[in-house]
């Protein structure tokens, strides 16, 4: 045990963190979901804000072991073959917790009114990019023990993106056939926008994935 | 018997070589190690230089007693000029750009001697000798296509996390390197020392109740030359191998060392002979085999299973004639060498 504490200790601990951050990730995920389902509900309250504040935590956190595993890779000299790839992955996916959070931070600066007949599609829209990002995680897990298996995964992202678009466009057309005044229509088609991005970043990362996954498979 | 000081002037040229070979050949067993920087150059020579020490003293003499057989050169002069014109080969091939067999240059000097001397060669064991230069590659090619087909199906059944596959390869990648080692100073030492045996040149030291033969005192000789070539000129000769087997994931670079490593062990193994020949089965020849060869091959072997485009076809037509060349050029120094040291210097060379 001392002996594969000695020669594994800083490889266990690279692992923890890899993984710890996709934890992070799916996390964050999840409570944004809540974060904007109980906005849609009920608007600014409570129970938003000490989300929006997970959110950030979550964030901050992943922020931190992003650093940790950078260092951890280059002064360890761990995986020389992958480790710029596994970088590009991790900077890449902590762009969605950055998305999470300046999302949620626009509603609660801007606290926009979401009309009662729009809220649906809101909901539905945040459910498919959630359902990305949560696919994602999954699939940047199993990147890291399986990756031929990746594809399914990114499979799966590429669907939901595609989903969320098609709700996220028919949105915007309802947006803007509503007899809402043009900075309300603004406002609100800046609410979907934000909430797509989420789904477009998570298919770039998977996008990158794939091509990691490949490089590792040879 | 003294020890004659004049011995080492005459043995300097197959240090020399053995400092060439050690320069050189390390690359081809922690090159890919170094130079995808799972390993550094420390760590790596002082493995290689430990191992290489090892493999030349305990089973060096497999391979050294087949290339006696090619010619029994008991003069010292004749041996000294037989290492040095396959150093001159390897060194003027190196500085031509092509890929150096030592091997092949102690191969071919011999031969330069035995014409010289009007001695036959004998043509079973030169058969044999030049049927290993072909057998090496493609043994070594076939190893590495099964192991890395292994390597796979195993990969895709078994879930380990990227950073401990990582830190198993490094591992990996050492016992490898070492077995390298080992295995290269067991075959290739008769390069270095071989010819110089029966002409014992150095007198058996007893210290205690040991006593260390001509022989053993050679083999240990020339396995500290390979080690000084480990240490003083392979980092630069790692750098370039790793370089240039950048294409190479640390997978196929641990699967070329391997398969590297399995063939010029299989060369060396006097164990392996006799457990064959005790089988009834066809015996493997100890003959001293390239270090470079069955590297080139098993890179070969799992770039083909990446698809025949794959392999660079003009590097691999310039690795072959070099191939070709080097024994040719070692014999042709050889045999100028030897009439040089008798007609000017007046030298027994024979």
């Amino acid at each position: 045990m001392v002996i594969s504490a000695r020669l594994f200790g800083r490889t266990k601990e690279l692992e923890t963190q890899v993984d710890t951050f996709f934890d992070q990730l799916s996390e964050a995920a999840v409570i944004y979901r809540l974060a904007v389902r109980g906005y849609l509900r009920e608007g600014i309250t409570e129970e938003f804000a000490a989300r929006l504040e997970d959110v950030c935590d979550k964030e901050a956190e992943a922020d931190k072991l992003r650093r940790g595993i950078k260092l951890s890779l280059y002064s360890n000299l761990l995986i020389p073959d992958s480790r710029g790839d596994v970088l590009g992955l991790i900077e890449t996916a902590d762009e969605i917790l950055s998305l999470f959070k300046s999302s949620l931070w626009a509603l609660d600066v801007e606290n926009p009114d979401i009309h009662e007949d729009l809220t649906a599609g809101y909901r539905r829209l945040t459910n498919m990019v959630v359902k990305s990002v949560d696919e994602l995680a999954a699939g940047c897990r199993v990147f890291f023990r399986s990756p031929h298996l990746v594809s399914s995964y990114n499979a799966k992202v590429t669907l939901y993106e595609k989903e969320a678009d098609k709700i996220s466009t028919g949105l915007k057309k309802q947006i803007f056939s509503a007899e809402f005044a043009l900075a309300e229509k603004i406002q609100l088609r800046e609410f979907v926008d934000r909430i797509d991005a989420i789904a477009d970043q998570a298919e770039d990362v998977a996008d990158r994935l794939t091509i990691y996954a490949i490089k590792r498979q040879n | 018997m003294l020890f004659d000081p004049i011995v080492l002037l005459f043995l300097s040229s197959g240090l020399f070589l053995g400092w060439a070979l050690g320069a050189n050949d390390a690359a081809n067993v922690f090159g890919t190690a170094v130079g995808t920087k799972m390993l550094s150059w420390r760590s790596a020579a002082i493995i290689c230089s430990l191992f290489v020490v090892l493999g030349a003293v305990i089973s060096g003499a497999g391979t050294t007693h087949t290339l006696g057989k090619l010619g029994a050169i008991s003069a010292l002069p004749g041996a000294f000029m037989t290492a040095l014109s396959a150093a001159l080969a390897v060194f003027s091939m190196t500085r031509a750009g092509l890929p150096v067999s030592t091997s092949q240059a102690i191969v071919g000097a011999i031969v330069g001697w035995n014409f010289f001397s009007n001695n036959p060669t004998d043509s079973v064991v030169l058969t044999k000798i030049l049927s290993t230069w072909v057998i090496c590659p493609l043994l070594s090619g076939i190893i590495a296509i099964i192991l890395i087909r292994l390597f796979k199906f195993f990969a895709k059944r078994i879930s380990i996390h990227m950073v401990f596959s990582d830190a198993y390869k490094r591992i990996a990648l050492i016992l490898a390197g070492a077995l390298g080692a080992y295995s290269l100073g067991a075959n290739n030492i008769a390069n270095v020392v071989g010819v110089f045996i029966p002409a014992q040149p150095i007198p058996p030291l007893a210290i205690g109740t040991f006593v260390f033969s001509s022989m053993q005192q050679l083999l240990l000789l020339g396995g500290f030359a390979i080690a000084l070539g480990v240490f003083t000129y392979s980092k630069k000769v790692m750098m370039t191998v790793g370089d240039q087997l950048g294409n190479l994931s640390a997978t196929a670079a641990l699967i070329a060392v391997i398969s590297h490593s399995v063939v010029l062990f299989i060369f060396a193994s006097r164990g392996l002979e006799a457990w064959l020949s005790n089988m009834g089965l066809p015996t493997i020849p100890l003959v001293p085999v390239s270090s470079s060869q069955a590297l080139v091959g098993a890179v070969v072997g799992i770039s083909i299973l990446q698809g025949l485009s794959a392999i660079r076809w003009v590097v691999l037509g310039r690795i072959i004639f070099g191939w070709i060349i080097t024994p040719i050029l070692a014999c042709l120094i050889c045999f100028m060498g030897l009439f040089f040291l008798r007609n000017v210097f007046g030298l027994v060379v024979i």
